[in-house]
């Protein structure tokens, strides 16, 4: 059984059709990206998948769960248990430290462990920045707490949302590497990019235009290193 | 970890490291507690600073006599009724017919000390009564008789019966007496006062020759009208001798003026109140609307509605115990300050506005952030995901 397959699912506002019979599967231990222009349907699929919205019609199966037809309290619990958001803009509250951030999430799903939040913040990198504010940090250190912040919980998937787009070359190489990194240890990604260059390093790499899936490519010579083109 | 030691860490830290917008928020709290404390400091000083006001306008409970004799015995059996630390002051009275230069004349034996409490209104040329010996005339009296401070005079008394029959059965004519005064004062109140002539009891005592007995006491006591009133059937039901009434135009004015009085400044500390709670609530929906990125965070990251309701209203409600704490304090100083301008006296400290100040602040701040907070909730998580 795939860890997450979209079944003819439609998102559809008014005339306009976000979402357009979008079929796809993500098995686990995957790493995919969704490519695509602006209104391609993007941000309509990472929110259903995400379980911050329903499709008007079809399946969404995560584990096994028809996500479309759960309530909204449900799909809180459903997000908060198996899923690990980051963000293109970092979003970290900008009032607790790097490793107050990290608790916040554990804080939502069970109980803030201290000591957790500080390995997970070594696993980026960051264990010597614990206790500073987001606004002592660089971008690429924000996004450093967000991906800790995202794995803490040890989520079923990982959703990653334009996560190198408010970063240099450099810090878009240390995240690609992150990834890489939990890929190797077992964690399912979807990530969703503009970003040709991270696009590929994927194995997978969906292409979606006008709500629908244009084209899906299979990575044969995945390294899960980022490679820049000049 | 436990979750309630995070919960407390992330409000703290929401207040202490977002000072300079909480502080805005603090101030708008602080400021109505303020007002709100120093209004209902006055509202309960009300009373006491105007009934010492009113104590200037003379006795407000008299005692007479409800048998035959009446004794100062009986005043302070009836006097013992009343909490001591209400009385201001209490003058007996014991009337005679005197006369100077053979004509009649009213006079008043009285205590100095007491008179001068219980009539404080007294305007007095020269001295007050003060000791045996000494005669406060009325300025009527002053008038016919053209006294003046420091002038000796005569003042004779005659005896009731003028004729007795002796062991012999000899009638014998009973001479007055007769006894010299100093003038100590010509007393103006524009009253009936000015008809009499005051002397201590002791002196009239010694004039007419009888110990003991008096005619009225009044009482000055710093009390409401209803207290005054349940004083007034306690002494009347409980001592025999003596019949309490209450000095109507006076208790009355006060009942009015306080009531009047109460009722505006209650009128003020809710409409304070209703300004308070709607300045809070703007502040509330300010704060929540600058923090729906964050509140769409948390809900992305798995927030219930119900952790959001929680942690928002923890914020505004530890706001409300910082801002109520600072009202109850700078709330006591303003209703000082206004105490001392416009009745000369400080205004007492009561220690149970503290608690109820913190406790109405808390209440005022969580119900005015109820609606922003609800709004809260409706915030899209999807929204952080879109980067908006």
């Amino acid at each position: 059984m795939s860890l997450l397959e979209l079944k003819n699912v439609y998102k559809i506002y008014g005339e306009l059709h976000a979402l357009d019979d979008v079929n796809f599967k993500v098995e686990k231990g995957e790493w995919v990206s969704i490519m695509g222009p602006s209104g391609s349907g993007k941000s309509t699929m990472m929110n259903i998948i995400g379980c911050m919205d329903k499709p008007t019609k079809g399946e969404v199966l995560l584990d096994g769960v028809d996500i479309a037809k759960e309530s909204k309290k449900n799909l809180t619990t459903i997000r908060r248990d198996k899923i690990g958001l980051i963000f293109q803009q970092f979003h970290l509250v900008n009032y607790l430290t790097a490793v107050e951030n990290v608790m916040l999430a554990q804080y939502y799903h069970s109980i803030p462990d201290e000591k957790e939040a500080l390995e997970a913040l070594e696993r980026v990198g960051l264990a010597d920045r614990a206790k500073h504010l987001p606004s002592q940090l660089s971008g690429g250190e924000q996004q450093r707490v967000c991906v800790a912040r995202a794995l803490i919980n040890y989520p079923e998937i990982i959703l990653a949302d334009e996560p190198t787009g408010n970063l240099d070359e450099a810090n878009e190489e240390i995240v690609v590497d992150l990834f890489n990194k939990l890929h190797k240890d077992g964690t399912t990604l979807i990530v969703v990019t503009h970003d040709p260059e991270v696009a590929e390093v994927a194995q997978r790499k969906i292409v979606l235009r006008s709500g629908r899936i244009a084209k899906e490519v299979v990575n044969e010579n995945f390294t899960g290193k980022i490679r820049f083109t000049d | 970890m436990k979750k309630r030691r995070m919960f407390i860490k992330m409000i703290l830290a929401s207040l202490m490291r977002r000072r300079s917008r909480m502080v805005v928020a603090l101030l708008s709290i602080a400021i109505g507690a303020t007002i709100l404390s120093g209004l209902i400091s006055i509202y309960y000083d009300v009373p006491r600073q105007m009934g010492a006001e009113f104590r200037n306008y003379g006795a407000n409970m008299i005692f007479t006599a409800s048998g035959a004799e009446f004794t100062l015995d009986d005043v302070n059996e009836g006097r013992a009724v009343i909490d001591e630390s209400k009385i201001v002051g209490v003058a007996p009275f014991r009337y005679e017919n005197v006369r100077i230069n053979e004509k009649p004349v009213v006079a008043a034996g009285t205590d100095p000390d007491g008179v001068k409490k219980t009539s404080p209104y007294w305007r007095i040329t020269g001295n007050a009564l003060e000791k045996n010996g000494q005669l406060l005339v009325g300025a009527n009296i002053a008038d016919t008789f053209r006294l003046k401070e420091g002038q000796m005079i005569d003042v004779s008394y005659t005896p009731e019966g003028m004729e007795q029959v002796d062991e012999n059965g000899d009638r014998a004519v009973i001479e007055d007496n007769i006894k010299s005064f100093t003038v100590a004062g010509i007393l103006d109140t524009g009253g009936k006062e000015e008809d009499y002539v005051y002397m201590t009891l002791a002196d009239m005592a010694e004039l007419s020759g009888t110990q003991g007995r008096i005619d009225a006491a009044e009482l000055s006591i710093s009390a409401t009208a209803d207290e005054l009133s349940d004083y007034a059937d306690k002494i009347n039901s409980t001592v025999g001798s003596v019949h309490a009434s209450l000095v109507k135009r006076v208790t009355a004015s006060e009942a009015t003026v306080l009531t009047k009085l109460q009722a505006l400044v209650l009128l003020v500390t809710i409409v304070v109140l209703a300004l308070t709670m709607i300045c809070v609530a703007t502040t509330m929906t300010a704060v929540v609307a600058e923090r729906r990125k964050e509140i769409g965070l948390r809900k992305a990251i798995g927030a219930s509605d119900s952790s959001i309701i929680k942690e928002f209203m923890g914020e505004s409600m530890l706001l409300g115990l910082f801002g109520g704490l600072i009202g109850a304090v700078l709330g006591f100083v303003f209703a000082q300050e206004v105490s001392i301008n416009v009745f000369s006296s400080p205004i007492s400290f009561r220690p149970l506005l503290l608690p109820i100040t913190v406790l109405v602040s808390i209440i005022v701040t969580g119900l005015s952030s109820l609606m922003p907070i609800r709004s809260a909730t409706d915030v899209d998580p999807a929204l952080v995901l879109k980067g908006e």
